[in-house]
């Protein structure tokens, strides 16, 4: 356990201590969700409709771009080989990193929605429930990343493959994460989608740290350092 | 034994007993470094296997594996890289404090740990040998960087790891004045 929160606590301190990376996701995050009226058009009633699913594109889009910091920084210092021999079991580091991963890629967004709900001229109701929503798909996010960056470490220059092989994978927290902020059909449908959220972020969250530390396991144990 | 598609050895067998050690000698590029990450299973081997007798797996790892990188990070200072290092492998050795005045970095346990010069870095690195106690040290190039001081340092604690009956395989181009440690040559590369 101390092992575990040293990991947590050593990922944080590079985090911030840096200050650099955290803040560049957060300002991508605002800059995308600022854009959207210049493309769109000054149309105010539009833009609060289509504001969820932009709040959520840049959110997702800023996550993805985060990724490649989760693991090649340990991989050229050779801490991910010390990681591999361990005590702590590497499954234990990556659920750690997730964890760090969320704290300085998905939270500082989370706090940073209101701004682009003023730019998008959210109500008040949608506005919570996007955070109700964000904070509920993020961890799926995070965790699906976390698998991606692993199979990608491998690969020299494999910086935005992580993004690319793992949207696909995130189709299914967009499609709920929306459905908690706007439901479509009936009354019910709304929890219906937060439930599913849910779930989807508490499997991957239990299952991708043993599926991410296969695939360092096996891919770094095959190629060249 | 070998890397992706390159083969850099054959019918490779060797067998190191506790308390002695194997000096891994050879020109550049002839397969040292590779050897020593097959043997501490960081590299899959193309054929064969390795065995360590007399440990229970269930303890967890039994070796420190040190490679060219010496995983030190600017902006951590050098007490809470050591300490990080003893929580991942298990506070068996000695006090955080006690293990960077054997390496001769007591007095920079504030500093971060990036002003730290090569040879320092290679210092803290022999102090996570000893925050952690494990039977087996594989060491790639120990003494790069190091100064005549720290030669004799990292000679002063494979001694005393040896004499403990711990094992030690080191890859290296230097002279280490320890006794009872025998050498490897391995022919250039195929």
């Amino acid at each position: 356990m101390t092992g575990f929160l040293s990991v947590i606590r050593r990922d944080l301190r590079l985090a911030f201590a840096g200050g650099g990376d955290v803040l560049t996701l957060l300002l991508f995050f605002i800059i995308v969700g600022a854009i959207v009226p210049f493309a769109v058009g000054p149309d105010q009633e539009l833009l609060s409709r289509i504001a969820p699913g932009v709040v959520w594109i840049a959110a997702f889009l800023s996550m993805l771009l985060g990724l490649d910091r989760l693991f090649r920084p340990d991989l050229e210092d050779g801490t991910l080989a010390l990681y591999r021999l361990a005590d702590l079991p590497l499954s234990a580091v990556i659920a750690a990193k997730v964890i760090v991963q969320w704290l300085t890629s998905a939270l500082p967004l989370i706090v940073a929605s209101p701004f682009l709900a003023v730019i998008l001229t959210m109500d008040l109701d949608t506005f919570w429930r996007t955070v109700l929503s964000l904070l509920l798909g993020t961890p799926a996010l995070a965790a699906f990343g976390a698998f991606g960056a692993a199979v990608t470490v491998a690969i020299r220059r494999g910086g935005l493959l992580a993004p690319i092989l793992i949207a696909p994978l995130c189709v299914p927290i967009l499609i709920f994460g929306i459905g908690v902020i706007a439901p479509l059909g009936g009354p019910g449908q709304g929890t219906a989608a937060m439930l599913f959220l849910a779930a989807l972020s508490l499997m991957a969250l239990a299952l991708t740290p043993f599926a991410a530390a296969l695939a360092i396991a096996w891919g770094r144990s095959r190629a060249p350092p | 034994m070998g890397r992706g598609e390159t083969i850099l050895a054959r019918g490779l067998a060797l067998d190191v007993a506790g308390g002695s050690g194997l000096l891994l000698r050879g020109p550049n590029g002839s397969g040292k470094s590779t050897l020593l990450l097959t043997l501490a299973g960081l590299l899959a081997p193309v054929e064969g296997t390795v065995t360590i007798e007399g440990h229970d797996p269930d303890d967890g790892p039994a070796l420190h594996y040190c490679g060219h990188r010496n995983a030190v990070r600017a902006r951590i200072t050098v007490r809470q890289t050591l300490d990080f290092w003893a929580a991942l492998n298990g506070h068996t050795g000695l006090g955080a404090d006690a293990a960077l005045e054997r390496v001769g970095l007591g007095k920079t346990a504030k500093l971060d740990a990036g002003y730290l010069s090569a040879g320092q870095q290679r210092r803290l690195v022999l102090a996570r040998l000893l925050v952690s106690r494990r039977p087996l040290w594989f060491l790639d190039e120990p003494s790069a960087a190091l100064d005549a001081d720290g030669r004799v340092l990292l000679a002063e604690l494979l001694s005393a790891h040896l004499a403990e009956g711990g094992l030690a395989v080191i890859a290296t181009h230097d002279d280490i004045a320890v006794s009872a440690l025998t050498t490897l040559q391995l022919g250039a590369a195929p």
